[in-house]
């Protein structure tokens, strides 16, 4: 272990840019402190003793086999696992010092702050502007210009501005698959939550529609903070600040991204990472 | 070493195609049965009615004359029918199908309702008739009038149109629902603002068809007791009333002691008809309206 962090230092020094990042690093505040999380599905044991500190602004990337707790892990973050029948849930979820999995906890200022963008693209079947204009409308925004406002905004922020800012009343299905999770991105931001979970947001898309979410996930980092669930490594790698391994329900490792991908402690990580299996 | 014997699959393959012919003739046959009779039945009513249906037979009132009866009455009354049955089917049974499928707690007990609605819908018509003589006329002392006509109707298809909302309900994808979750809408949000809208099709395909059996029911209408021969018109919910397939029955009965009745019921059944047909054309409109694709 101590082995490890001296190879870390020694990799800082020689990257100035990295000095800086870390530096930075230390200034961020936790978003979501989580302890000693467990989570069952009726019997199964999907999640178990979970401790993990997420920071603001930073991109955290989750990876591990399927069925290893991933998904489930970042959708008790704004408790949309709730939805599922028989779940139960023990540990704490501080989210700016609050345990949201407190029963007086409202789910609904929640998920106001922390949006959500899903596996599969999943616009309502409604104009592209009705899209983006139901969260707000939903929380009691009704004049007409700041909703304008707040689409256009939306769109711009998700990169999506310019290919629908002419058809902006037409069908949402319309679009490509890509444009679409863009879409979705745009009405998860039209909120103005502070956190973005996004759950394997690229595996229904082609590389070159992945490519343009990754390049956005790079702009909006800089004012939210984001969890990405991905299937795809050189995804992780590419887009994240750190990196979770989950196996099994546990968190086998959480690191700064580099050091998962260049030298994990564990060698169940390495295991994966070089697809030995998974 | 080969698993499929060339020569087997040969010799079979004449039997094979064989079969696939005579059973497709068989399902042809199967629906030539129906239309037979469906064909026979307009053709009749038809050729007997169509000559007897003109203006003043539309508009005009009761008469033991052939030649004077009007069933204006009628249309009337199957019309305040659906006044009361239209509205009350609608909420009460859309209502039932969203608190079963959104917000009751699924288990044995969510199940046992849910089998029972189901069973409620075959139960026979003639039961819900005596339901009503019992529940309405008599002791809630409403009388043979509209309101106790329309509630014994509504009872009546009330579980078509929960069944029928709920599956609709149910075919709403999840992904849209967790997408307004998602984003901190209410339940009531999510369900006035994506999954109603999403299940309104299917829940007008069985409003549809439950409307189609409340306004061709007898049974349950002389049970409660709905007079065939009644001259004034019917002007609230309160008032005596008498309906089309009510007319068409008694005058049908009615017919060995004038023959020219079997040609005024001909006549009214084409009415009848055309009163569902209406119905329908303007559920499937709004249906097509909202149609959405996802």
């Amino acid at each position: 272990m101590s082995a490890l962090s001296e190879n870390q230092k020694i990799r800082v020094k020689i990257n100035d840019k990295e000095v800086n990042e870390s530096a930075a690093s230390e200034e961020k505040r936790a978003v979501f402190q989580t302890k000693n999380l467990n989570l069952w599905y009726s019997e199964t044991h999907a999640l178990k003793d979970i401790n993990l500190e997420i920071k603001e602004n930073e991109v955290t990337a989750v990876i591990g086999p399927s069925g290893c707790g991933k998904s489930t892990y970042i959708k008790t973050l704004n408790r949309m696992v709730e939805l599922v029948p028989g779940v139960r849930i023990t540990g704490e979820i501080k989210y700016k010092d609050k345990n949201i999995l407190d029963k007086d906890f409202s789910v609904e200022e929640l998920r106001t702050q922390v949006g959500m963008v899903f596996q599969k693209p999943n616009p309502f079947p409604k104009s592209i502007y009705e899209n983006i204009a139901y969260g707000p409308k939903i929380h009691g925004i009704k004049n007409k210009k700041i909703l304008d406002e707040i689409v256009e905004k939306s769109l711009r922020g998700a990169s999506i501005w310019d290919e629908v800012k002419d058809r902006l009343h037409e069908n949402a299905y319309g679009l490509s698959g890509g444009q679409q999770q863009r879409l979705c991105i745009a009405r998860c931001l039209a909120v103005e939550p502070e956190v973005i979970l996004m759950d394997e947001p690229t595996s229904a898309l082609d590389p070159k529609s992945t490519l343009r979410i990754e390049e956005l996930v790079q702009e909006l980092r800089k004012d939210y903070s984001i969890i990405i669930v991905t299937h795809n490594m050189q995804q992780a790698a590419r887009i994240s600040d750190k990196t979770a391994f989950f196996l099994n329900g546990e968190v086998v490792e959480f690191d700064d991204t580099d050091k998962i991908f260049t030298n994990p402690s564990d060698q169940r990580t390495e295991d994966y990472i070089s697809g030995r299996f998974g | 070493m080969k698993h499929i014997d060339e020569s087997v699959v040969q010799r079979r393959m004449k039997s094979r195609i064989r079969n696939n012919m005579i059973l497709k003739q068989v399902f042809f046959v199967a629906t030539l049965f129906g239309l037979f009779f469906l064909a026979v039945l307009l053709i009749r009513v038809f050729s007997q009615g169509i000559s007897w249906i003109n203006w003043d037979f539309i508009t005009g009132r009761l008469s033991t004359d052939p030649d004077r009866a009007g069933i204006m009455g009628a249309i009337l009354g199957t019309s305040w029918l659906m006044l009361v049955v239209i509205p009350v089917t609608f909420i009460v049974g859309v209502g039932t199908a969203i608190y079963l499928e959104l917000y009751a707690k699924q288990g044995k007990f969510h199940n046992f309702i849910a089998t029972n609605i189901s069973n409620l819908a075959g139960v026979p018509s003639i039961v819900y008739g005596l339901l009503g003589l019992t529940l309405f006329v008599r002791t809630m002392k409403f009388g043979n009038v509209v309101l106790a006509g329309g509630l014994t109707l509504s009872l009546l298809v009330l579980p078509i149109v929960i069944v029928a909302a709920q599956e609709a309900i149910r075919a709403v994808p999840q992904h849209l629902s967790e997408a307004s979750y998602g984003m901190g809408a209410t339940k009531w949000q999510t369900v006035k603002k994506i999954i109603l809208p999403a299940a309104l099709p299917g829940i007008l395909t069985g409003a549809i068809l439950a409307l189609s059996r409340a306004i061709g029911e007898t049974a349950p209408l002389t049970v409660l007791g709905i007079p065939a021969l009644l001259i004034p018109f019917p002007g609230s919910l309160f008032d005596t009333f008498t309906a089309l397939p009510m007319q068409i029955y008694y005058w049908t009965l009615d017919s060995s002691l004038v023959a020219e009745y079997a040609y005024l019921a001909a006549a009214t059944i084409i009415v009848l008809l055309v009163l569902l047909f209406l119905l329908n054309s303007i559920a499937i409109f709004i249906r097509n309206r909202f149609q959405q694709r996802y």
